[in-house]
C-alpha cells in the first residue's frame, strides 16, 4: 500500500492545473465568451511565474505575476472580441499561437534554471497522520485555491445575484441588454477572471509540477481544460470530478509505463486526449444536458443596438 | 376631453386633464445615420389612460419606446414625468420612476426559472423568499397564474408574457408600455390580458399600448397617436374609427383589402399528408401525432394554432428539413411520395417553402439579395451553368423580385440583413412565388410585417392560388387566416383538427381549439356567445 499515497499525490498535482484553468474558462463561457486561448494564457502565466520567481526569489510574487500576466493576455482578447468584435474563435486560436511563441521568446533565457518548488502546507501532527495527512493537509497553496475556486464558482453561479446576471448575459445578451445590464462590461470581467485562472494554472506547472521552464510545457493541457468545460456541461461540480478523472488518466499513463506494461509509450501519452474525445462524444449525445446548461450566446458577438 | 378624430395635420391633440400628464413627450427627435427615426414627436398620456401608439414597422415606435425606457437618449426634445422634465439615463432609471415595459420579443432567459427571470429585472435586490411571496400575491390579485419555479422553456408563449407583466407589476408601475403584446396569444388569452390592463388603468396606471392589430386597439384604447416616417401624422379616438381608417392613417394611403376575386374551383390534390407522426428531435419540441390533411390546387389552407404546438415540426416535415424514412407516402406532392426526400428534391418537384424565421432560415443575412435569390431559385430559374453562378440572370432575377413585390431597398447588392422585416419578407415570398411553384408552404407570412407589406403579401398569395397552386399558410394570426384562407385546420399539442370551411368556422370555436380545450375531432364545438364570425 506504500504506493497509494504517492499515486494520489501525483494525481492531485496533475489535476490542479486543469482544474484552475477550466474553472476560469467555465466562468468566461458562462458569460457567453468562448476564449480558445487558454493554452496561450497558461504558457504566458507559466513563464511569467517562473521568471519572476527566479528574479525575485519569491514564489508568491511569481504566482501573483502569473495571474496578472494571464489577465493581461485575456484583456487583449477581450478588447479584440468584445470591443472590436473580432471573431472569438479565430482570436482565441491566435492568442494560443501568440502565447506559445511569446513565452518561448521570453523563456529562452530561463531554460535550465532551477527554483525551490512552492512550499507545501505543514501542520504539525495533522499533516503527519498517515495517508490522510499528506493528502489533505500537506498540499501547497494553489491546490487548496483550485478546490476553493471551483466550489466558490458553483456557489457564485447558483446562489448569488451577480452569478444570475452573469448567466443571464451568457443566455441571452439581447434580453440582458434590454433589461439594462452592461453586457460588455460583465463579459470583460468574466474574461479577465478566466485569464487570471489560466495564469495561475501556468504558474502551477512551472513552479510546482516540474518545477522548471520548458518551451511549450503546457503540452495541450489548455485544450483539455477547454474540453473539460464541455465535459462538465458547464457545471462546477462535474468540473471538479472531470478534472480529477483526467488527472488520473494522465498519471496512470505514466505509471503504466514505469510498471512495464507492454504498450508503446506514445500510445499511453495519447490516452488523455483520446479519453477527452470519447467523453466529449458521449456527453454531446445527451442534448438535454447541453441545452440546459450551455450558455446559449456562447461565441456570439454582442452589438448593442445603437 | 376632445378627441380630434382623424386629425392628419400633425398638430398635437391638447387635452385638459385635471393635473399634469403621467408622461408628456415634447418635440422628441432622434436621428440615426441616414434616417430621422423620430422627428419632433409630441403627445401626452394621462394617468389611468390607455393610449395606443400606432405605426408601421420603421415608423419610429420602437425608437420612441427605447427613449422612454432609457435604452437610448433623444437628440432633442424633452420628456415630462408628472409635469417635471426628466432625463431617463437607463432602464434602471425608468423602472425607478415607475415605467414598466413588456417587450415584443420577450426579454426572458430560457434556462432559468420564472422567479430568477423576475429577480433579474428587479432594481432592488430582494430576498428570493420575499420575492416569491410577492410574485404569488401579484399573480393572485391580477389573475395571472404562474408557477415561480418552472423553467421558462417549458412555458407557453402566453405564460411567458405573463412573466413579463408580473415583473412590471411588481414594481408598481405608473406607466406600463406594451409592445405588440398580443401577436402570440389566443383570442381567449387576449381577452384575459385586456381585463388585466383595464383593471390596471382603473387603478390609475397609464398604459401605452403598441400594436398593429387595429380591432384590438379599437376595443381597448381611448386615444391613439399615429406615427409615420418618424412623425406624428394623426391622433384619434380609436373607438370612433374603423380598423380600416386607422390602417390608412398608418400607411398614408388607401388600404386595399385583399381581393379574393373569384376563387377557382378546387383542382386536384397537390399536397397530401396522411397519418404523419413524428417524434421531434428538438429538446423542447412537439411531437406530431397522426396528422392528415390535403390541399388542392387553387386552394389556400390555413393552419391556425398558438406557436409551439407542432407548427415548426410540421413545416420541417413538409419542407424536407426533417426527412421521414420508412413511410415515404405519408407526404405526397402531386401524388408522388416525397416524405424521404430532402428540400432540394422536393423543390425540383415544384414545391416552394417560406419558413417563419426570415433572417438565418429564409435568407442569409450577410449575403446580398442577388445571392439570396440564387440560393433557392438556381435550378428552377436556371441561374447556374456548369457549377458556376450566372451573374446576369441572377441579378436580374433579384431585380425582378424587387420590382414586382415593391421591395424597398437600394438594389440587388443590398445585404438581406439590412432590409426591414417587411421588405425582406416581401423579397423572400417574392422569390418563391416568382418560381411559379405548384405547392407553396409558408409559415407566418406576415409576422412582424407592417400593414402595407402584409396586404401585398396576402394579395400575392391569393393571386398565386388563383393560378392553380396549392398554398398552405401556417399562421398564428387569425385575422390573416380569415382574410385569405378557404379552409382552416387547427393545431394543438401536435394534433390537428379536421378541416373546416372558413365560412363555417367561428372565431370562438377556433380559439377554443387553439387552446386545446376540446378533442380535436370533427365534432362541432358548443355554441359560445352566438359565435361571432368577423374579428374586425
Amino acid at each position: 500500500m506504500d504506493w497509494i499515497v504517492p499515486l494520489i499525490l501525483t494525481v492531485i498535482t496533475a489535476s490542479t492545473p486543469l482544474l484552475l484553468s477550466a474553472t476560469g474558462e467555465l466562468i468566461t463561457e458562462k458569460s457567453g465568451v468562448l476564449n480558445l486561448g487558454v493554452e496561450g494564457m497558461m504558457l504566458i502565466g507559466a513563464i511569467t511565474g517562473f521568471a519572476v520567481t527566479v528574479s525575485t526569489g519569491s514564489a508568491t510574487l511569481g504566482i501573483i505575476a502569473a495571474a496578472i500576466a494571464g489577465m493581461a493576455i485575456a484583456l487583449i482578447f477581450a478588447f479584440l472580441t468584445l470591443t472590436l468584435m473580432a471573431n472569438q474563435v479565430a482570436t482565441g486560436l491566435a492568442l494560443t499561437i501568440f502565447g506559445v511563441g511569446f513565452s518561448a521568446l521570453v523563456g529562452s533565457g530561463f531554460v535550465g534554471f532551477a527554483i525551490e518548488p512552492l512550499p507545501s502546507l505543514h501542520i504539525p501532527f495533522i499533516s503527519d497522520i498517515p495517508v490522510i495527512g499528506p493528502i489533505l493537509f500537506g498540499q501547497d497553496f494553489l491546490v487548496y485555491l483550485s478546490i476553493f475556486m471551483v466550489i466558490a464558482s458553483g456557489w457564485f453561479l447558483t446562489r448569488t445575484r451577480a452569478g444570475l446576471i452573469l448567466k443571464a448575459v451568457g443566455d441571452s445578451h439581447d434580453s440582458a441588454h434590454a433589461i439594462g445590464y452592461n453586457v460588455i462590461r460583465i463579459r470583460y470581467m468574466a474574461t479577465l477572471f478566466g485569464g487570471a485562472m489560466s495564469g495561475l494554472a501556468g504558474a502551477y506547472l512551472s513552479l510546482v509540477y516540474t518545477p522548471m521552464w520548458a518551451e511549450n510545457m503546457t503540452a495541450g493541457r489548455g485544450w483539455i481544460a477547454l474540453a473539460l468545460v464541455v465535459f462538465a456541461t458547464w457545471r462546477p461540480g462535474r468540473l471538479l470530478a472531470g478534472a480529477y478523472m483526467f488527472g488520473c488518466i494522465s498519471v496512470l499513463q505514466l505509471h503504466a509505463q514505469s510498471a512495464g506494461i507492454n504498450v508503446p509509450s506514445q500510445f499511453m501519452s495519447m490516452l488523455p486526449y483520446l479519453a477527452t474525445v470519447i467523453v466529449l462524444v458521449i456527453i454531446s449525445s445527451d442534448v438535454t444536458k447541453i441545452r440546459l446548461n450551455a450558455p446559449a450566446c456562447i461565441g456570439k458577438a454582442f452589438r448593442p443596438a445603437q | 376631453m376632445t378627441a380630434m378624430t382623424g386629425n392628419t395635420t400633425g398638430a398635437v391633440e391638447q387635452r385638459t386633464g385635471s393635473g399634469p400628464a403621467q408622461l408628456e413627450i415634447r418635440g422628441v427627435t432622434k436621428a440615426f445615420p441616414g434616417c430621422l427615426a423620430n422627428d419632433n414627436i409630441s403627445f401626452r398620456i394621462e394617468p389611468g389612460e390607455i393610449h395606443a401608439l400606432l405605426g408601421e414597422n420603421g415608423a419610429g415606435k420602437s425608437t420612441l419606446v427605447k427613449m422612454i425606457y432609457g435604452v437610448m437618449q433623444a437628440d432633442a426634445g424633452e420628456l415630462l414625468w408628472e409635469g417635471k422634465t426628466v432625463t431617463i439615463a437607463s432602464p434602471h432609471d425608468a423602472r425607478e420612476m415607475g415605467i414598466g415595459l413588456v417587450f415584443q420579443h420577450f426579454s426572458l432567459f430560457e434556462t432559468m426559472t420564472v422567479l430568477e427571470n423576475i429577480a433579474l429585472a428587479m432594481n432592488d435586490v430582494r430576498d428570493m423568499a420575499v420575492l416569491r411571496q410577492q410574485v404569488i400575491e401579484v399573480e393572485k390579485t391580477y389573475g395571472l397564474p404562474l408557477d415561480p419555479d418552472r423553467h421558462v422553456y417549458t412555458l407557453s408563449v402566453g405564460e411567458r408574457q405573463r412573466i413579463e407583466i408580473v415583473r412590471c407589476l411588481l414594481q408598481n408601475p405608473k406607466l406600463l408600455i406594451l409592445d405588440e403584446p398580443t401577436s402570440v396569444l389566443t383570442p381567449q388569452e387576449v381577452d384575459k390580458l385586456f381585463e388585466t390592463l383595464r383593471r390596471l388603468a382603473n387603478e390609475g396606471c397609464a398604459i401605452l399600448y403598441i400594436s398593429h392589430k387595429l380591432h384590438e386597439v379599437k376595443a381597448l384604447c381611448e386615444h391613439a397617436t399615429v406615427l409615420r416616417g418618424g412623425k406624428v401624422v394623426a391622433t384619434c379616438d380609436p373607438r370612433a374609427e374603423t380598423a380600416k381608417s386607422m390602417a390608412e392613417m398608418m400607411i398614408g394611403q388607401k388600404l386595399l383589402a385583399p381581393d379574393r376575386g373569384v376563387r377557382p374551383a378546387p383542382g386536384d390534390v397537390r399536397l397530401a399528408v396522411k397519418n404523419l407522426s413524428l417524434v421531434s428531435d428538438q429538446q423542447f419540441g412537439t411531437d406530431l401525432k397522426n396528422i392528415s390533411f390535403e390541399v388542392r390546387g387553387g386552394q389556400i389552407l390555413g393552419v391556425a394554432g398558438v406557436a409551439g404546438n407542432g407548427q415548426n415540426e410540421l413545416f420541417q416535415a413538409l419542407a424536407g428539413e426533417t426527412e421521414i424514412h420508412g413511410t415515404p407516402d405519408c407526404i405526397t406532392l402531386d401524388k408522388q411520395p416525397v416524405a424521404d426526400f430532402g428540400p432540394r428534391r422536393r423543390r425540383r418537384l415544384g414545391a416552394a417553402f417560406v419558413p417563419e424565421e426570415r433572417n438565418g432560415h429564409g435568407a442569409v443575412p450577410d449575403m446580398n439579395l442577388a445571392e439570396n435569390g440564387f440560393l433557392t431559385a438556381f435550378r428552377r430559374m436556371a441561374l447556374s451553368a456548369r457549377g458556376l453562378i450566372r451573374e446576369v440572370p441572377t441579378r436580374s432575377f433579384a431585380d425582378s423580385i424587387i420590382k414586382t413585390f415593391d421591395v424597398r431597398t437600394t438594389g440587388h447588392g443590398a445585404e438581406a440583413g439590412s432590409l426591414s422585416g417587411g421588405n425582406l419578407q416581401k423579397f423572400i415570398v417574392g422569390r418563391e412565388i416568382m418560381q411559379d411553384p405548384g405547392v407553396l408552404v409558408i409559415s407566418q407570412p406576415t409576422w412582424g410585417v407592417d400593414a402595407g407589406a402584409a396586404s401585398a403579401i396576402h394579395q400575392a398569395l391569393l393571386d398565386l392560388a388563383a393560378k392553380g397552386t396549392a398554398v398552405l399558410v401556417i399562421s398564428q394570426d387569425l385575422d390573416e387566416i380569415y382574410a385569405i384562407c378557404d379552409q382552416v385546420v387547427v393545431m394543438a399539442a401536435g394534433k390537428m383538427s379536421a378541416a373546416r370551411n372558413m365560412a363555417d368556422a367561428s372565431i370562438d370555436e377556433i380559439g377554443l381549439l387553439m387552446g386545446g380545450l376540446h378533442d380535436l375531432g370533427a365534432n362541432p364545438a358548443p355554441e359560445l356567445n352566438g359565435g361571432q364570425n368577423d374579428p374586425a
